[in-house]
């Protein structure tokens, strides 16, 4: 890890010192004072007088029709003010959908969530009616009274069955349950796997869970009758997008509605989603005249937030009598959940994910995105491309095995040489680019890793081990991650009066530091005082055009706006400063809130006074020359994505008596470009990485054979814990990328995507004495002992 | 007033005395959050797994989701709020957890400084496995745990140092 | 997530919680809370009434007996955990709590609240079988005294009358220097365990078993004494080696099933964790290797 920020003592940048840069520094956080001693903002913290309490009825069925609901009950309670059923808010609705689905040529069908169940629900989970009383207790105990007359219907839980002929429909007028079918081709696969002189073939499911942020979803409405307007705080990835599709579905104009995020306590994929909760909460506030909080409990996140589920994979590759790849072909069946509440981005990432760092010549994948009547699946942090490495870093084992290579030599000999980096590859992203791998030295990065972590040196450490009886195994993976999905994020950077510089932003902060790594960029450019920034994110009012939150993004788009926006407003202070000055621009610098003179502390002017001198006065002309205001808006456009990349390198030891498993050791070289704060992104791999060991070792979501959750609460679903963390040896690399102004990549997603097939490679080889294969993630030791069973047998 | 269904209860929070009348079935970490507007004190998961909600209660750690405010009557309960000194001095663990990245979202932070703060308070110089093992009950989804581990034994050190063990 | 409507009630004395729930309609006691609070958030358990044992000062008492330790129902699980006297009169106690949950729910959970919550995996129940215990039961109609191996009456549920409550634990003690050892197999620090083994261990001068007990929890629906271990292994020179054979025995056990971990799994746990239990009471032994009484 980077060493820690010094504190207590003088700023690590000194604004006055041209030499020292922002950018590359581990300043602390501007975000963690207010955190540290309690004084966040969270959705929850929001406290304002007549505020009334939700909570929803939700389908205890996986699949159900609705006959009738009786909230009279309810509504007789002391305390309760309303109950909204679909019907009751169908008079305010333009439409009972939320129609969101990225677009894509693929889908065979469209399900788009509804406001509120009316007359069919499909998860566990979805909602139905939504009550208001003084207290959440309150709105509670009306919840159990609502008397909904279900008629359960048959209920689908596998992808692979829902694909069946006679399977059960998850939706009951739809004509089967496939929902989108795509195939990912380039090459002449079918002649390759004809010709070559090894195929391998394997099948692998891989099960992702839900994002598990700390802080639930939640939201609170407050419609102000004098402005005519409804803001909604809530906690979520994408302001700009939940503000459209509210006015979507309410018949509102983008004036009536403002949505602004309050601090978010976690994000990681499912809150990039605008949810039914969020419609029902602006509309109920709308109604009944009052705020109106809802704030989901963790049951329901378990049932109602989006998550990643399964994929079951059949997979061939290849190779030939040198481990070379040739070729890989297969299909993927993916569960979709019951709606679309994003697209079929997942299954894209997952299949296109799978060749990424590898020069593959042929590559034939058909993947099958299923209904199934589970709450739908959207991306969690890593979004489908873990599943694409872990599928390719199998099979780079599996052949490693078959011509008794070492693993690492196998990878070697189909790394993507830095020599033809920029490379474009035969794939197309989703929206029908090529995929150009921007840069990077895929093969240096490994070859720091297999070094730091002695992979040479490791056989010898083994049989060390195994002669006292313990069982080690070392485990690898190389990865490459899309990052910084455009077109944009919009940016501005206001100096106002007061001499502060204000930075307004279409990006959303979810934790990650965003406020601090925009105030860098802007900072380097005006006067390199952290504390003369202040910063707006995710709010509708603020920002006209936004994106948010996804895709490791944030950095990538944003910063590059920021940066621009940033200098475009220096060259105006340069400018008006000269005149004001009467001194040559070159000879000016900008050195905390004030323009001076060659270091000259006598000649001096704030930029107070430049931003005063550039609002007008009334029959006063501007100076300069220049046009009015002291900011700048930039968008700047970026469509190729920036790819991060990296290597890891797991040491585990296994239990065979009980299948349990310790990760002993974790070495991660990471390569994201140029770094603005490498504290923050040592934090943002670190909290990646310890997600995929979830993944890889304890995340699973179960559902019985009807469709029924059977991990709904913490103890059932695990979260990997702080006893349960190896020490993280993070390294990191910089290749800049030549896409964005600012030569960086995006980090939050990265840590995930080696850990699975990294931590299974390891398990392996630990196990070796056993013959044990792995094919699936995660893994539980009853299942791991199972296969040490079947290989002592064997 | 039926005191098996409301009672008025008088206890000390952060060093304040406060007297409140309160709903029995109210947990602590909702009537410090909703009636005394102590907002730093987080509820993650309300079936005492998550550890966010954690609080001291007579200088010990407890989960606020798991106590009913009636049983916080006669005690004295610190939460988030109460830990920076009455000049604002930030304890030294919150100093720590902003130097070495302890903290991403902060939704877990004041959950984790609160146990923090009582292990320290019980063991001055912890070994790494023991804050580990100190903050299990404490769950993180942004950093991993190693920068907040890394933060506990930066402020056990100095909090050694200082003599300000508190 | 928050808790149904009920009454409250927080007695000062057992006599007086005893009336409450002769008299009081759907009453549930509540002890620590750790794992009573969870249920009455999700609202699993919806009681009219609730009496709070918490104010009950007699409760939360450790006593030294003669031959026997007397542990208050409500002392709370930190305090076993620091107690001199506990370590030293019942260390497999000190073994176990190493185990149970968090620091933050052993501050608040109680000995008397574990057992009875009775879930089939927690590391108290196991200790009390381990330790032949004596349960003391009170209600408004007088006291009674039970083994623990009487108070299982069922998956989670203790052989209690709805208006009974458990005051005491007695542990036993075992001869002064003796083995003990406790171990579980579960998926991250602090969870419920898979399985867990409890094991004493006494041994007369010259190294043979005079005494010993061997307990699993996670098994079944209650903890599990394997008499056949133990009967196999009293005679013999306690050494390294000895128990893996002794251990195969719980192999034959019945074991329960969920979707977490198959019978077969938890029969595999059970012969690990009895043996490394064992072991771990063996390595434990004192210096001395206690003379058995």
């Amino acid at each position: 890890m980077s060493a820690p920020a010094v504190s207590g003592q003088a700023p690590i940048v000194d604004p006055a010192r041209p030499g020292d840069s922002l950018i590359g520094a581990s300043v602390p956080r501007l975000e963690d004072d207010a955190l540290v001693t309690g004084r966040g903002r969270f959705v929850d913290d929001i406290h304002m007088p007549g505020l009334l309490q939700a909570a929803f009825v939700r389908s205890p069925h996986a699949h159900a029709a609705i006959r009738r609901i009786d909230a009279s009950a309810a509504l007789a309670l002391p305390g309760v003010h309303a109950v909204y059923t679909c019907e009751d808010f169908r008079p305010y609705l333009a439409t009972d959908r939320l129609v969101v689905g990225l677009p894509s040529s693929h889908y065979k069908q469209d399900h788009h969530r509804q406001v509120l169940a009316a007359d069919e629900a499909v998860h566990v989970g979805e909602p139905v009616a939504i009550v208001l009383a003084d207290s959440r207790y309150l709105a509670e105990d009306a919840a159990t009274l609502v008397e909904v007359d279900f008629d359960p219907l048959p209920a689908v839980s596998d992808c692979r069955a829902a694909l069946a002929a006679d399977a059960p429909l998850v939706h009951r007028e739809s004509p089967h349950n496939l929902l989108a079918e795509f195939d990912m081709n380039y090459g002449e696969a079918a002649r390759v796997f004809s010709e070559a002189e090894h195929v391998f073939r394997d099948s692998f499911w891989q099960h992702r869970g839900g994002s598990h942020s700390i802080e639930c979803r939640g939201c609170v409405a407050r419609h102000d009758a004098l402005e005519d307007r409804t803001t909604l705080w809530t906690s979520t990835q994408m302001p700009h997008a939940a503000a459209r599709v509210i006015c979507e579905v309410l018949g509102l104009h983008e004036n009536q509605v403002r949505v602004a995020t309050p601090d978010v306590g976690g994000g990681f994929g499912p809150k990039l989603v605008t949810y039914p909760e969020e419609i029902c909460v602006t509309l109920a506030a709308r109604l009944c005249g009052r705020p109106v909080k809802w704030i989901e409990d963790r049951r329901e996140h378990f049932i109602a937030t989006t998550q990643e589920r399964d994929q079951y994979w059949d997979t061939e590759v290849a190779v030939d009598d040198q481990g070379r790849v040739l070729g890989i072909r297969g299909t993927i069946v993916h569960d979709h959940g019951a709606y679309t509440a994003r697209g079929i981005n997942l299954a894209h990432n997952s299949a296109e994910n799978v060749p990424l760092g590898y020069e593959v010549p042929h590559y034939a994948m058909n993947v099958k995105v299923a209904l199934t009547n589970k709450v739908p699946v959207t991306p969690v942090r890593g979004a489908g491309h873990p599943q694409g490495t872990f599928v390719m870093e199998r099979l780079l084992d599996r052949v490693a095995r078959e011509l008794k290579l070492d693993r690492a030599e196998v990878r070697r000999r189909n790394m993507i040489p830095a020599a033809k980096m920029p490379y474009r590859t035969q794939l197309k992203a989703r929206g029908g680019e090529w995929v150009t791998l921007d840069s990077g030295d895929f093969p240096a990065c490994f070859a720091e890793a297999l070094a730091r972590a002695d992979w040479n040196g490791f056989p010898a450490r083994q049989a060390q081990a195994r002669a006292e009886g313990r069982y080690l195994g070392i485990g690898l993976s190389n990865f490459v991650k899309g990052t910084g999905r455009g077109p944009f994020e919009s940016v501005t950077v206001r100096i106002g009066p007061s001499g502060k510089v204000h930075v307004y932003a279409g990006a959303a902060a979810m934790g990650q530091g965003t406020r601090t790594m925009l105030s860098q960029l802007v900072a380097e450019q005006l006067g390199r005082d952290l504390s003369n920034i202040t910063v707006t994110t995710g709010d509708t009012a603020a920002t006209a055009m936004g994106l948010g939150g996804s895709n490791s993004r944030q950095t990538v788009v944003a910063g590059s706006s920021a940066h621009v926006a940033a200098q475009k407003v220096r060259a105006k202070v340069l400018k008006v400063a000269a005149v004001l000055l009467q001194a040559a621009e070159a000879e000016l610098e900008i050195v905390g809130a004030e323009v001076v003179v060659n270091g000259q502390t006598a000649r001096r002017v704030g930029l107070g006074t430049i931003a005063r001198s550039l609002v007008g006065t009334a029959g006063y002309s501007l100076p300069g020359g220049v046009d009015a205001g002291l900011e700048a808006t930039e968008q700047v456009l970026i469509d190729e994505m920036a790819f991060s990349s990296g290597s890891a390198v797991v040491e585990v030891e296994v239990d065979p008596e009980t299948g349990g498993v310790t990760i002993r050791r974790l070495v991660f070289v990471h390569d994201a470009g140029r770094m603005i704060n490498p504290m923050v992104i040592d934090g943002q791999l670190a909290g990646g990485i310890a997600h995929g060991i979830g993944n890889a070792l304890f995340e699973w979501m179960g559902f019985d054979e009807n469709a029924q959750p059977v991990t709904t609460n913490l103890g059932e679903y695990l979260l990997v814990t702080s006893t349960e963390m190896p020490r993280m040896e993070l390294h990191h690399r910089e290749s800049p990328t030549p896409g964005n102004p600012l030569g960086v990549k995006g980090v939050g997603e990265c840590g995930v995507i080696p850990m699975t097939p990294a931590i299974m490679s390891a398990i392996e080889d630990a196990l070796s004495p056993f013959n044990v294969r792995i094919s699936q993630t995660p893994i539980t030791p009853a299942q791991l002992y199972a296969l040490i069973e079947q290989g002592r047998q064997s | 007033m039926d005191t098996t269904l409301s009672r008025t209860i008088s206890l000390k929070v952060n060093g304040s005395a406060v007297q409140a009348t309160v709903d029995v079935r109210h947990t602590l970490a909702d009537f410090l959050r909703h009636q005394l507007e102590l907002t730093g004190t987080h509820l993650g998961c309300e079936h005492g797994v998550c550890g966010a909600c954690t609080v001291l209660v007579d200088g010990r750690s407890a989960r606020g989701c798991l106590m009913l405010a009636v049983q916080a009557h006669g005690r004295e309960v610190t939460t988030v709020e109460g830990l920076a000194g009455a000049d604002g001095r930030l304890h030294p663990l919150q100093q720590a957890f902003k130097d070495h990245h302890g903290l991403q979202c902060g939704f877990c932070t004041p959950g984790m400084l609160t146990t923090l703060s009582e292990l320290l308070a019980d063991n001055p110089d912890p070994s790494e496995a023991q804050v580990r093992v100190a903050i299990s009950g404490n769950l993180c989804r942004c950093t991993g745990y190693q920068s907040i581990v890394d933060a506990t034994l930066a402020a056990a050190k100095s909090m050694r140092a200082s003599g300000a063990a508190r | 997530m928050k808790p149904p409507a009920f009454a409250y009630h927080d007695p000062g004395t057992v006599d007086e919680a005893c009336r409450l729930m002769s008299t009081l309609d759907n009453a549930r006691a509540l002890a620590g809370g750790q794992s009573m609070m969870p249920m009455l958030n999700m609202r699993f358990v919806l009681p009219d009434h609730v009496v709070d044992l918490g104010r009950i000062a007699s409760l939360a008492a450790i006593e030294e007996g003669q031959e026997a330790l007397r542990i208050g129902a409500m002392v709370r699980q930190r305090d076993l955990e620091h107690s001199p006297v506990v370590a030293r009169r019942c260390p497999l106690l000190v073994d176990a709590i190493q185990w149970v949950g968090h620091r933050q729910t052993r501050n608040r959970g109680t000995i008397g609240g574990s057992l009875c919550q009775l879930d089939p995996a927690a590391e108290l129940p196991a200790v009390c079988a381990a330790l032949d215990a004596t349960l003391t039961v009170q209600s408004a109609r007088g006291t009674r005294s039970m083994p623990f191996a009487e108070f299982p009456a069922g998956y989670m549920t203790p052989s209690l009358e709805p208006d009974e409550l458990l005051t005491a634990i007695e542990l036993p003690d075992w001869p002064q220097g003796h083995g003990h050892g406790f171990v579980e197999f579960a998926r991250r620090h602090g969870d419920y365990a898979i399985v867990l083994a409890a094991a004493l261990l006494a041994v007369d001068a010259g190294g043979r078993i005079t005494r010993v007990s061997v307990t699993l929890g996670g098994i079944g629906p209650a903890p599990v004494r394997v008499r056949a271990v133990e009967q196999a292994l009293v005679g013999q020179v306690a050494a390294a080696g000895l128990f893996r054979e002794a251990a195969e025995a719980c192999r034959g056990l019945e074991a329960m099933e969920d979707v977490h971990a198959p019978a077969s799994y938890r029969q595999q746990l059970a012969v690990v964790m009895a043996r490394r239990a064992l072991d771990a009471a063996l390595a434990s032994l004192a210096p001395s290797r206690g003379t058995a009484h």
